[in-house]
């Protein structure tokens, strides 16, 4: 009998090993990462490291330079920048989990069902698909409001719904590839059915596009978000969110620039680390590495 | 008969992640004039890393030739200008790769792949390249050679892609001519064809082969001489008509015993190697085989064998050297 | 010929492909004939070769044997059962006792599943065992094939090649079928595993009582592992032998080309040899000639061979020869 693998210890690498060693090669992904991390531990761990209450207003400190006791200024009604942002990347981050929770979860299904069957299921979806692509993302995200109303959830969800299109294109382009593989050939042969193939050999073969997509969408649905917000269409007020306050900001923008300058950096920074990070990872899943 | 191309100790290596891959470690081989070589071994022994360093075709970052010469022409090719090897290349020495679909540009059409090569090193105006072509194609039994000329590569089948390349890497004359795997994508009527064409042209214009092969069968119906790699090193060589009525090394035994034959007899078992081709960044001390070689003796495991010379132009590399 | 040991029938199979143009409305405009009427059965525990050129259908008959293509035409009896009257449940429960072992050892196994969970996914498709018997059972498989059951949790990429395969043989083996479609599972392994593969398929036959449809296109492999092989060109069978009157006898000449376009790994022998050297190339299976499909490639062509196809004739014992000539 022989040995059936050749020793694993510092040699043939785990999946994760290769594809970690991959990413750390870009240094521009990791810093992506980086920056992400902290935005998401800071959104997280919010209430403990904000130093003053982000909807408490003080009035006299209206507009304030940043200083000792507001370390990044006042905002147009007194109240701290610093932990409004703070708070802000709370409602950021959740606002991008949730629209992919939404745009995912419709329609990554969508283009399973559409790649796997065929015929004219997929005809009509993508036909479906086609119509919502017509609509300029934050139209439909208007539209949605205008029939929803404003407010946090209805915000979360209009965006998450005009990434749908998004997903389901693009699951189902590597879906119809994947359903070609030999694997799912072995699969039908053994009897699985439609649902098993589906979820169990499709999608987790699909999956890097959907992750590089999904940090892509996260940086998408935060602009969105900041957009709708200065708009004064999105977050209602007092809740601090980065839009909201880039909004509350601009009549100010000579006098007190650093009311609008601090949250659009903060946007600035985090949109553009979701990108880097996509980036490397759409580089870092490139599946020839795994081949031998 | 003079030399066509001597190799000597060529050492090509690729510096990758996970380690030195010594693809090619200090292999020596040489090519008479109107000869046709035998270059046999399976995927990851070196065989078409070292046709590709010959036309130093090996991509740089990550591979480097480090080592030997090659000496073809009276020049050692490794250390000619690129100019000048862009002259050699296709002009002196051409290739056949395995994949004519990927060797032929595919918005090109046929005509203007092979009148570029005659322009370039024959210095053919239009016309003359185009008349020339016809015959090259006619040459292959390719049917309406004429209308050929404006098909794109996509539109031929495997086996007359195959005869393309064939025509166009004969078509400046070549003195060499590598074939590498040009068999293997394609049926086995067509490969019958391909070699016979092939073999008839290397004989009408005295061009030299070296065929590459993992086919044990293809090379003793077309090489005289052979050479049989692993692990990136040559481990037997001899005349094919010697060589293959009494193999030496015990892998190219262990080849020989686990292929099935077409006239063996009834109810023959096939003897298999035991184990698996090594990981080339990670080949053990000593002899490459000797995980797999029933003959191992203590000294195979402390240093590599080299060729020794056991019958007329007869070598093997190997210490128990069993001979049948 | 006692009929009740014949575990395979196939009568008649006829698989087309259309070819269709037209985004909305899809006309059909060609047909791709890939099986055209083809008739051979499989005994119990033979291996019945396949073995042909591109285009030659032989892939295909396997898939519609299995049911992975639903025939065009024709009928597949399995184990006295007409495959193609079952749908749905009763087809899944006949899928038990027939499966596939494929070419490629890259692709026909789940790169995100483990190589335990890829053997067992037949016995948890078919609810046959739960808990700790299913790591049993899979241990059972993996040492059946020569695989150490204390790696079942690796993936795929962690194996070389011919592990793969035998992971893939393992899978096959799962729910104990009666008989196993085997789709050129040596051709994609080098050279010195593919002898370790042949005689691991070839005991275990004789283990586990098997039956084997063989597909192949290199003719040693082919003719070394079956009892009986069948040549196809085109869609349909040209000759039907045994592999001793295969070699010895072969009536048809397609089969007597492609047994000279096979190379002997000895230049003694090569030297004596005839060589049958086809003109041309395969056809079309868009547009096969009329007649005799052969006829444009064959040296002894005659007049009725461009008009009339030849039907399969007895040619002695279990010997069948479609050709005008014979």
């Amino acid at each position: 009998m022989e040995e059936a693998l050749k020793p694993v210890e510092g040699r043939k690498r785990s999946r994760l090993g290769l594809f970690w060693s991959k990413l750390r090669q870009n240094k521009l992904a990791i810093a992506g990462l980086v920056i992400i991390s902290f935005f998401f531990i800071v959104g997280i761990v919010a209430p403990l490291i904000a130093p003053h209450d982000p909807n408490e207003t003080n009035l006299p400190l209206m507009l304030d330079k940043p200083s000792m006791y507001y370390p990044l200024g006042g905002d147009e009604l007194g109240r701290c920048i610093l932990s409004r942002i703070i708070y802000g990347a709370r409602v950021s981050l959740l606002i991008g989990i949730i629209v992919i929770g939404t745009g995912g979860g419709v329609g990554v299904p969508l283009g399973l069902i559409s790649a796997y069957y065929g015929g004219k299921v997929d005809f009509s979806m993508q036909r479906l698909v086609d119509i919502m692509f017509a609509f300029p993302g934050i139209l439909l995200a208007l539209m949605l409001i205008a029939i929803l109303g404003v407010g946090i959830q209805n915000v979360m969800i209009a965006i998450g719904i005009s990434t749908i299109p998004i997903y389901a294109r693009l699951v189902r382009g590597s879906a119809l590839s994947v359903k070609e593989e030999q694997y799912v050939q072995a699969a039908r042969a053994i009897g699985a059915s439609d649902f098993r193939i589906i979820f169990r050999h499709i999608l987790p073969n699909c999956l890097s596009p959907i992750i590089v997509q999904s940090t892509l969408n996260m940086a998408l649905a935060i602009l969105w978000a900041a957009g709708l917000g200065f708009l004064g269409l999105g977050i209602s007020p007092p809740t601090a969110e980065w839009g909201a306050m880039l909004n509350g900001g601009r009549l100010y923008m000579r006098v007190a620039p650093h009311v609008m300058a601090f949250p659009g950096l903060a946007i600035f920074v985090t949109v553009l680390s979701f990108n880097l990070l996509g980036d490397g990872l759409r580089d870092a899943l490139d599946p020839r590495f795994y081949r031998r | 008969m003079g030399v066509c191309l001597e190799v000597r100790g060529l050492k090509t290596h690729f510096f990758t992640d996970a380690g030195v891959v010594k693809a090619v470690d200090g292999i020596s081989y040489s090519v008479e004039e109107g000869e046709t070589v035998g270059l046999v071994g399976e995927s990851g022994c070196g065989k078409s890393v070292s046709a590709l360093s010959v036309m130093r075709l090996i991509p740089q970052p990550p591979g480097r030739i480090v080592g030997g010469e090659i000496i073809f022409d009276g020049k050692n090719l490794l250390g000619a200008s690129d100019k000048e090897m862009h002259h050699v290349r296709g002009g002196k020495i051409a290739m056949i790769f395995q994949e004519p679909m990927t060797s032929l540009n595919p918005v090109l059409t046929i005509g203007r792949q092979l009148s570029e090569a005659l322009e370039i090193h024959l210095g053919m105006d239009k016309q003359d390249a185009q008349k020339r072509s016809i015959e090259l194609l006619q040459l292959v039994a390719i049917p309406d050679a004429e209308k050929r000329l404006s098909d794109y590569p996509h539109q031929l089948s495997g086996g007359m892609r195959q005869r393309v390349m064939i025509a166009m890497a004969l078509s400046c004359n070549p003195k060499l001519l590598i074939a590498d795997e040009p068999t293997t994508a394609v049926d086995v009527t067509i490969q019958a064809q391909l070699l016979e064409i092939m073999k008839n042209m290397t004989g009408r214009f005295g061009t030299s082969l070296i065929l590459i092969t993992h086919n044990l069968g293809v090379i003793a119906r077309y090489a005289q001489r052979v050479y049989i790699m692993y692990a990136g090193k040559i481990v037997e060589t001899g005349l094919a008509s010697d060589v293959f009525g009494a193999l030496g090394h015990p892998y190219a035994k262990g080849l020989l015993a686990s292929v099935p034959r077409l006239d063996a007899p009834l109810g023959t078992r096939l003897t298999a190697i035991e184990g698996e081709p090594p990981d080339m960044a990670y080949l053990p001390l000593g002899c490459s085989f000797r995980p797999r070689c029933i003959y191992a003796v203590e000294r195979c495991s402390q240093e590599a064998p080299p060729l020794k010379l056991i019958a007329d132009k007869h070598y093997v590399a190997c210490w128990a050297n069993m001979r049948e | 010929m006692q009929k009740n040991n014949i575990l395979v029938d196939i009568k008649n199979l006829k698989m087309y492909f259309p070819v269709t143009k037209g985004i909305i409305l899809q006309r059909k405009v060609a047909e791709v004939k890939a099986v055209d009427d083809v008739s051979f059965y499989i005994r119990k525990g033979e291996t019945l070769g396949l073995v042909g050129e591109s285009g030659c259908g032989k892939t295909t008959i396997g898939l519609c044997i299995l049911q992975l293509h639903r025939p065009t035409a024709g009928e597949v009896i399995f184990e006295g059962k007409d495959l193609g009257q079952l749908k749905g449940e009763s087809l899944r429960q006949v899928r038990r006792r027939m499966q596939l072992i494929l070419q490629d050892p890259y692709g026909s196994l789940n790169p995100r599943m483990t190589m335990g969970n890829i053997v067992g996914e037949p016995l948890r498709v078919h609810h046959l065992v739960e808990g700790k018997e299913y790591r049993t059972q899979v241990a059972v498989l993996l040492e059946a094939v020569g695989l150490n059951p204390a790696l079942a949790d690796r993936y795929p990429h962690e194996f070389s090649g011919g592990q793969r395969q035998r992971i893939g043989i393992a899978r096959a083996l799962a729910i104990n079928p009666a008989f196993i479609v085997c789709d050129e599972p040596v051709s994609a392994l080098d050279v010195s595993i593919q002898a370790q593969a042949i005689n691991l398929l070839e005991s275990l036959q004789q283990q586990f009582n098997l039956t084997y449809l063989f597909i192949a296109h290199d003719l040693s492999v082919v003719r070394h592992i079956s009892d009986r092989i069948v040549v196809m060109y085109l869609g349909k069978i040209v000759e039907i032998a045994s592999k001793a009157d295969l070699y010895q006898n072969p009536a048809h000449p397609y089969t007597q080309a492609l047994l000279s376009a096979v190379p002997i790994p000895d230049p003694v022998v090569e030297a004596r040899r005839k060589r049958i050297i086809l003109e041309g190339d395969v056809p079309s299976p868009l547009s096969p000639p009329p007649g005799c499909n052969f006829h444009p490639r064959c040296s002894e062509a005659i007049g009725i061979c461009k008009e009339q196809i030849p039907p399969l004739r007895p040619l002695g014992s279990d010997h069948w020869v479609a050709c005008h000539r014979v």
